[in-house]
């Protein structure tokens, strides 16, 4: 059977990949696997087509299959009770992240649930999270069924150990949304009502309309003092209870003596008081606070072991299979693990052999051959054929999630850091107090009134609103420009930190490396168009990612059909094409002696009828830009590479950086206790790192940044995440965020300006109350257009646009 | 001028209505997503049932 397929390859209606084994023809449309082909069928029957109409080629590829039990652990009790988040007995609902949600079709298609399955009753996306309330009735359906309903169709929930745990966090925005609102107004008709004294009539000052207003305003002003700005009080009572000092004491003080002042003003001596500058500084902090506590909704940056373990694990006791929860997993049990699946606990390996892949964990992408008796560390995924386990350590004192249970991952890193902004108002608050006693002081000998007038304006002009919003405003600009560059930080003090580093170090394997993209060569004998043809042919068919990167590497040939294809898990692919037997595999498989020298994982010998035609090797490739990345840092900071793996490249990476700066052989606590021994020289780290492996790292590190393929996907806790095609843009963060500093800088003198203007008309006791309703909102305005355009400028001269 | 009183009354009223429509809109989600409804509103209706009547 010779027959030369010449068509050229189709895509997928379904899923939009390639149709490499075959295609499948149905309603005269094409499909790459039955798994496709049944969600279109299940679709069309169901009236639900729009779902291809509103994008080309929508769904997820569902070549891997769904395994028949795999949702067993869903009928548990307990872990039902974790997921489901509201039940009345025969209603429940329960929301699921479903990471697949890219397109408006997977809104369409999730929304429409009810239409596929009876018993699920409404279902409702949340596209940026990534999530999908759905609820159903429990008569109907059980909850095991509407996650086998979405797997079947391709949205398969993730269901993790951390989310069962978590509790559910109401977005802490909201409660911004509701102060700003009230204070907003509150604010607008404080100022209404304030207008006749801007204006100084004449007739107004005797009417009894000025003492109705002023009540108005009092009344308006309580929930804006009481309410709104409850939490600058909360905050400055901490700081002093603490002994620390924070912005938010000398602006709790402001709000406070703004209210007294305008209180007695309004209730004792007729005055108008202050309320409408109280509404618009209170109004204006808030929106900073906001901005300060504006993130990305989509992303985790709080992720540990537990997101990316798996709920149950399924254990062997006497030849029987049963899902258990994972946290009942115990030392000694039998566990079976397949393919794709987590091995949750250092084990032994029962089974003959297994491939097992330690991306998660090193970045690595390449399977690791393990045979019987070897002891193997949680964290690997199983590649190919199931194999069983002797669990040797429990869960959470295993090799790498030990590491969690270090001290580091205890302690907030945030709250030991002191910002710019606490670093002024340590000196900014005595000196406040300081003129105002002064103040107080110089005029209580001639006119009482007049002193008091003196000491109460000194604190209120002097509220610090426009030196409070000028990090929040700044540093919040930053992060929405390098978040247009794929560069995401989790909060504004992330910027603060990056601009104080003095050391960058990089993690090498899927840091540094790009694990998408190799370098492969043929050394041999030179291989024919025929040649290519035959191996291509063959290696199309093995999901091992060598096959994957030299099937990528051969030129575009015709495919001939393979017999008798045979993948040996470690060993390699065989075949019969075209009547010549081909193998493509590991040294001993094509019968060849092995030089000691080669690096065995990423040599692939090729031989054609037992004769040997040469080998392929593939090669990691740096990231691009990487050399530039590591000279402009080099200038100013001293860069470490920290290596898991051994000393292979050495010599390569000795060129870039020198020798004693490249430490290879590290494990996950090895790179942590690097961090805090050069953190106890006065270094300040910026750890560049990707994979679980690098957890520890960086937790411990002043600054922990993570390179992700898939910012939606996979990265350990950290301070910022960034797209692994921006790598060459780290110079820029770093740049950016010491400009960013200057410019807060700038607006600290700007604002310090003003409050010494203000101070001048406080000290002589007459300050009026327009001139703190025009001075104080003009210079945080001032101060909120100066950092904004500031920012942008600064991005846009760096290319960040 | 005992007008200004009631026009005062009316302008706070009226503005106050505002404020616990926004407060609603916070309180009931409207807030929690702002993409996704964006899309929904896209789908068109197409139901074998009969509440499809309006549709011309």
């Amino acid at each position: 059977m010779n027959k030369v397929e010449s068509k050229q390859i189709s895509k997928c209606y379904h899923c939009g990949e390639n149709c490499i084994d075959s295609t499948i023809y149905f309603d005269k449309k094409e499909f790459c696997c039955e798994g496709c082909k049944t969600v279109y069928d299940l679709l069309s029957e169901n009236d639900l087509c729009e779902y291809y109409d509103l994008n080309n080629k929508p769904g997820t590829s569902l070549k891997s299959g769904i395994r028949q039990n795999k949702f067993d652990y869903l009928d548990d009790i307990q872990v039902q009770q974790q997921i489901i988040q509201f039940s009345d007995g025969g209603i429940s609902t329960a929301v699921f992240y479903v990471p697949q949600i890219h397109c408006s079709s997977c809104i369409y298609l999730l929304e429409n649930l009810y239409k596929l399955k009876a018993g699920i009753l409404r279902s409702n996306v949340n596209f940026q999270k990534r999530d999908v309330a759905i609820t159903f009735d429990n008569k109907i359906i059980t909850l095991r069924e509407v996650v086998e309903t979405m797997s079947i169709i391709g949205y398969e929930p993730k269901i993790n150990l951390n989310d069962l745990e978590r509790k559910e966090k109401r977005s802490h925005l909201s409660r911004y949304y509701l102060k700003i609102g009230i204070a907003f107004f509150a604010f607008g008709n404080m100022m209404l009502l304030s207008f006749p004294e801007y204006f100084g009539i004449s007739s107004f000052a005797e009417s009894n309309y000025r003492q109705f207003f002023g009540y108005m305003n009092f009344l308006l002003a309580l929930p804006v003092t009481f309410y709104c700005a409850s939490e600058f009080f909360v905050s400055a009572w901490n700081g002093i209870r603490h002994r620390v000092s924070n912005m938010d004491i000398p602006i709790a003080l402001g709000i406070a003596v703004m209210f007294l002042r305008s209180s007695y003003e309004i209730f004792f001596t007729g005055g108008a008081g202050y309320f409408d500058t109280l509404g618009s500084l209170v109004l204006l902090m808030l929106i900073g606070r906001l901005f300060q506590n504006k993130s990305y909704d989509s992303m985790s940056f709080e992720r540990d072991y537990k997101s990316y373990f798996p709920v149950s694990v399924t254990v062997v006791t006497n030849n029987e299979e049963k899902n258990i929860p994972l946290n009942k997993l115990k030392v000694g049990d039998t566990t079976l693990i397949r393919n794709e699946e987590l091995i949750p606990a250092d084990s032994i390996l029962l089974s003959s052999e297994a491939d097992i892949d330690y991306s998660f964990v090193t970045g690595e992408s390449r399977p690791v051959h393990k045979s019987q008796g070897e002891s193997i560390f949680a964290g690997g995924k199983i590649i190919g054929a199931a194999a069983n386990f002797l669990v040797s350590k429990e869960v959470s004192h295993s090799y790498l999630t030990q590491l969690w249970n270090d001290e580091s991952f205890e302690k907030d890193n945030n709250k030991t850091i002191t910002t710019m902004a606490t670093n002024v108002s340590r000196y900014f608050t005595p000196t406040v107090i300081i003129i105002a006693i002064a103040a107080f002081g110089y005029w209580i000998n001639s006119d009482v009134d007049k002193a008091i007038n003196a000491f109460t304006s000194m604190l209120i002009i002097t509220c610090p609103c426009a030196l409070a919003l000028s990090s929040p405003f700044t540093f919040g600009n930053v992060i929405r420009i390098l978040g247009r560059n794929k560069i995401y930080l989790k909060s504004a003090i992330v910027v603060e930190k990056v601009a104080k580093i003095s050391a960058v170090v990089f993690d090498k394997t899927g840091t540094i490396t790009d694990t998408k993209k190799s370098f492969v060569t043929f050394s041999g004998n030179p291989l024919s168009v025929q040649d290519y043809a035959l191996i291509k042919s063959l290696v199309r068919h093995s999901s091992h990612p060598l096959s994957k990167k030299i099937y990528e590497f051969l030129p575009e040939t015709t495919i001939i059909n393979t017999q008798d294809f045979k993948e040996i898990t470690g060993k390699g692919i065989e075949g019969w094409i075209d009547e010549t037997h081909v193998k493509v595999g590991s040294a001993k498989f094509v019968g060849i002696e092995t030089r000691a020298s080669d690096d065995l994982s990423s040599i692939v010998h090729v031989s054609f009828d037992k004769n040997y035609k040469g080998y392929f090797s593939v090669k990691n490739v740096y990231r691009v830009g990487f050399d530039a990345v590591i000279q402009v840092l080099k200038a100013k900071f001293k860069v470490f590479i920290l290596s898991g793996d051994n000393a292979a490249e050495r010599q390569h990476l000795s060129q870039y950086i020198d020798d004693d700066q490249l430490i290879f052989n590290q494990s996950p606590t090895d790179k942590l206790k690097f961090m805090k021994t050069h953190q106890s020289t006065g270094m300040n780290i910026m750890m560049v790192g990707d994979g679980l492996n690098d957890a520890g790292a960086l937790r411990q590190a002043n600054v922990g940044i993570s390179i992700s393929d898939d910012v939606n996907n996979f990265s350990p806790a950290c301070d910022a995440i960034i797209d692994a095609s921006q790598f060459k843009n780290i110079p820029k963060l770093i740049q950016f965020s010491l400009n960013a500093k200057t410019i807060v800088f700038i607006s600290f003198v700007i604002s310090i300006a003003y409050n010494i203007l203000g101070t001048f008309f406080a000290v002589q006791g007459t300050m009026s109350p327009l001139i703190a309703a025009i001075l104080m909102p003009i210079s945080s305005v001032t101060i909120l257009l100066f950092t904004t355009l500031s920012t942008i400028l600064i991005g846009k001269r760096m290319g960040l646009g | 001028m005992s007008a200004l009183f009631i026009l005062i009354g009316f302008s706070l009223s009226l503005a106050i209505g505002f404020l616990v429509a926004f407060l609603w809109s916070v309180k009931s989600g409207q807030f929690d997503d702002d993409y996704t409804p964006s899309v929904r509103i896209l789908f068109e209706q197409k139901q074998n049932n009969n509440s499809d009547k309006n549709k011309n």
